[in-house]
């Protein structure tokens, strides 16, 4: 559709493109990104031809675009700008109208029924045929560029230029524009070349992305592969974090601020226990991965709560009925991650290592009335609640990769195993050694900060630690759930 | 930007005002006010039996005496017939202005088109040109090339400037060249000796004596640039919004700039040729139109042209009326209902620009 060859451009003695060579293929989306002054904007209005090309060619459908009439060119591109300049005294039908004046003959213009019906499938699509008559000024930002859309669109072009198109929209808009020109792409075939400010958004839509620096290409293809972590912090000098998009299958990008170091505090946290609750606050937020029954999964947070349940605590909706008793205690649900035990908390086992690089507090609570081999589980038919629950929170004082997340996890259930075993724990269904109970919740969060691990397998230093400490704390948790069994 | 009155609810007045037949209704009733009112009286009744008399020799009715006929055909009926040309000719033109330049205080007085056409003009007068074919027609032919190349050089200077050219300093520049014009029109009154008397009288800005010859004088060059204008209202509409965006729903950008841009001095020049320079007129009378028909030029010509007729016949009747039997110079009524709008729109303006 169009081929952009050998292209380079400047403003006096400043070149703003060098050499620009791609091509933009029919019924695509594509997208071009780059940080500031990387010639985005001059390469669209080249594109657009509002600024005539000095050096190379930019072919449209196999044809110079500089020898196109105004109106052949207008027919087959119509252009968004960013500032959509308004002019007061129109009705929306108006500037709408407008749009159609490619097709139409200069001297005595007739107004045809494709015309009208243009028109009006261009209104309704950006959602603005109710407000048809109303003039411009009174429109919102939003709403006038949508109108700028809608003539763009009552051009009926083949390939529509955009000039970051949902510059002035909150994000609802934002997303129904960009739905929009989707819809037109898959179904019209329409070519869209889009500038982006917004990376994500690129990446949502784009089919694929021109990425930009100092007027070169820096990079070309589809999002997934071009999102990478070190070919965006390059492009745009900025530390970015790469992440999956949570629903569709998309790359998300994250910025990340300069951070103030966290003050190297001796106290990360500070733990209280009561009857009631053993209370584990942060002095900065960590980055938890866990299966606590609130704040489950990844998870900033400041406060961790393992609270008691008597034993006959039953409830249908148990995060429900945990929210609720975090908020009547006071705490922010957006930053706590909450857990349940019915193990008296003055059992809890606690263990704090440390050694040059690395700080660590684990709590346990554990209780095996509900003792499981998850080996032999399948044998067991019953559906059992019986209370009884191993509770085990793990801080670190470290800046943990998501995979040394997961395996972080792994060796923390490792040791957890091994003291079980260690304990002669059985399954009393099966009489096997138990590895669990039906019920268990871990966390592990890190403060982000301080030597970077990459794993944290029983490989790396802080691998054994983790190792150790869950063991030692388990053992001890369950040593004293025994003794108190005993007692009882 | 071009500022319409759709804040406001219309009026019954704007809303009336807003048809077709009734501004052509209008446009005819003031034509034929401008016939009946002078210093003899004529009964409409008896208008139109003498216009049909002239026209097709019908017998003339008993109460209509050879003076009113005499007076009706030779004075009267050019002389308003040249005033609604005029009038009709000065507010298309800036209306055009206005459009393509986006600048609602644009016209061919502000603009300085007017003196340059003037100076054409006196230049034809002092130095006795007459070009070869076009016989009487070179005064409004050296008017119009005079008009066309004063528009190109007050745009230059103003592109010069400032490259965003601001209303004001189009303006500004505008009221710059006709100083500079009107100071070579008094240099070349000074040199002039026998026919000073003549000049004078044409720069005051009248409609008064010119007879049917300028009616005939002027009537092509009214027809072929309204036609012009007004088959542009569409690249209009689009200027309206700025130049980028005619390009891009494939307006010939510079190809119609210019095209509009020789209509309006055709109509400019060729209207100043006939009446010497009348202020304002181009001013108003779009500005008010757009009050009535909003800012779309399909409708905004069209309006224009006729409430520009029908606003210079009154003005002329006005000041031919007002201290008669003397007569007041038109461009004094113009002058006086237009320079206060302008300096309103002005503050407008501005106002709108400083937030």
């Amino acid at each position: 559709m169009i081929k952009v060859q050998h292209v380079s451009y400047q403003y006096g003695e400043q070149k703003v493109l060098h050499d620009l060579s791609f091509t933009v293929r029919s019924g695509e989306f594509f997208g071009i990104l780059g940080p500031n002054g990387s010639g985005k904007t001059t390469l669209l209005k080249l594109l657009s031809r509002e600024l005539p090309l000095q050096e190379g060619t930019i072919l449209l459908e196999g044809k110079q675009i500089e020898r196109y009439t105004p109106k052949q060119f207008a027919r087959l591109v119509a252009v968004l700008p960013q500032h959509a300049d308004v002019s007061f005294g129109y009705a929306v039908q108006e500037m709408v109208e407008l749009g159609r004046y490619a097709h139409q003959s200069s001297l005595f213009p007739r107004w045809t029924k494709e015309d009208e019906q243009a028109v009006e499938q261009a209104l309704r699509s950006v959602s603005l045929y109710e407000k048809k008559n109303e003039p411009l000024e009174h429109l919102s930002g939003g709403e006038r560029q949508r109108a700028s859309l809608a003539r763009a669109l009552a051009q009926e072009p083949r390939v529509l230029l955009l000039d970051e198109p949902t510059n002035h929209m909150d994000l609802a808009q934002q997303l129904k524009l960009l739905d929009l020109l989707k819809k037109r792409v898959r179904e019209k075939q329409l070519t869209v070349v889009a500038i982006f400010h917004d990376l994500n958004l690129a990446a949502l839509y784009c089919d694929r992305i021109l990425l930009l620096r100092e007027g070169k290409v820096a990079s070309i293809g589809n999002p997934h592969d071009l999102l990478e972590e070190e070919t965006l912090q390059e492009v745009f000098q900025t530390p970015l974090k790469r992440q999956e998009h949570p629903l569709v299958p998309k790359a998300l990008v994250t910025l990340m601020p300069t951070q103030e170091e966290m003050k190297n505090e001796k106290e990360k946290w500070a733990v209280s226990a009561s009857d009631e609750m053993i209370v584990i606050q942060t002095v900065q937020p960590f980055k938890a991965l866990s299966s606590a029954l609130v704040g489950a999964g990844f998870r900033w947070a400041t406060t961790f709560v393992n609270r008691y349940v008597p034993l006959d605590y039953h409830c249908d909706e148990a995060e429900k009925e945990m929210r609720e008793y975090l908020q009547r205690h006071q705490f922010d649900e957006q930053w706590t991650i909450g857990m349940m035990t019915a193990v008296q908390l003055e059992d809890a086992a606690y263990v704090s290592l440390a050694d040059e690089s690395f700080r660590l507090l684990t709590v346990v609570t554990a209780g095996v009335g509900n003792a499981v081999d998850s080996a032999n589980a399948w044998r067991r038919d019953d559906v059992l609640f019986a209370p009884g629950t191993i509770n085990i929170v793990v801080l670190l004082d470290a800046h943990l990769s998501e995979a040394a997340y997961v395996q972080a996890m792994m060796t923390a259930t490792e040791a957890k195993v091994k003291a079980l075993y260690d304990e002669a724990v059985f399954d009393p269904k099966t009489n096997t050694m138990a590895t669990g109970t039906s019920t268990d919740s871990l966390v592990i969060a890190a403060s982000q900060q301080n030597e970077y691990c990459e794993y944290a397998g029983t490989i790396t230093p802080l691998g054994k630690m983790i190792g150790r400490a869950v063991y030692e704390a388990t053992r001890e948790a369950l040593k004293r759930y025994r003794k108190r069994k005993e007692r009882s | 930007m071009l500022k319409g009155s759709k804040k406001l609810p219309k009026s019954f007045i704007q809303k009336c005002l807003n048809n077709y037949p009734l501004a052509l209704l209008l446009a005819l009733v003031t034509i034929w006010l401008g016939i009946s009112i002078g210093s003899l009286s004529i009964p409409f009744s008896a208008i139109w039996n003498i216009i049909a008399h002239a026209l097709w020799q019908a017998p003339l009715d008993d109460h209509v005496s050879a003076a009113m006929v005499q007076v009706i055909v030779a004075i009267r009926l050019p002389r308003v017939l040249l005033a609604f040309l005029i009038g009709a000719s000065l507010a298309l033109a800036g209306a055009a202005f206005q459009g393509l330049l986006k600048n609602v205080l644009a016209d061919p007085y502000t603009l300085g088109v007017s003196s340059g056409a003037a100076v054409g003009a006196v230049a034809v007068f002092f130095f006795g040109i007459q070009l070869p074919f076009f016989g009487r027609f070179t005064l409004p032919i050296v008017s119009v090339i005079c008009a066309f190349l004063t528009l190109f050089l007050v745009l230059f200077f103003a592109r010069m400037a400032e490259r965003k050219m601001a209303i004001e300093t189009i303006v500004l520049i505008g009221i710059i060249v006709s100083a500079f014009f009107g100071s070579l029109i008094s240099l070349m009154i000074a040199l002039t000796g026998e026919e000073l008397r003549q000049i004078i009288a044409w720069l005051m800005g009248s409609v008064a004596m010119r007879g049917w010859d300028y009616v005939w004088m002027l009537i092509p060059f009214f027809i072929v640039g309204s036609f012009v204008l007004l088959v542009h209202h569409r690249e209009l509409n689009a200027f309206a919004f700025g130049e980028h965006a005619a390009a891009n729903i494939g307006v010939h950008v510079a190809r119609r700039k210019v095209i509009i841009l020789a209509g309006a001095s055709l109509l400019t020049g060729a209207a100043v040729a006939v009446s010497g320079t009348i202020g304002f007129v181009g001013l108003v009378v779009p500005h008010m139109t757009r009050l009535i028909c909003g800012a779309n030029h399909r409708r905004l010509l069209p309006f224009s042209l006729l409430y520009g007729g029908a606003f210079l016949v009154l003005a002329d009747l006005v000041a031919r009326t007002i201290i008669a039997p003397r007569e007041l110079p038109i461009g004094v009524i113009t002058s006086f209902i237009g320079a206060p709008t302008f300096a309103f729109l002005l503050f407008k303006s501005l106002k709108r620009k400083m937030g």
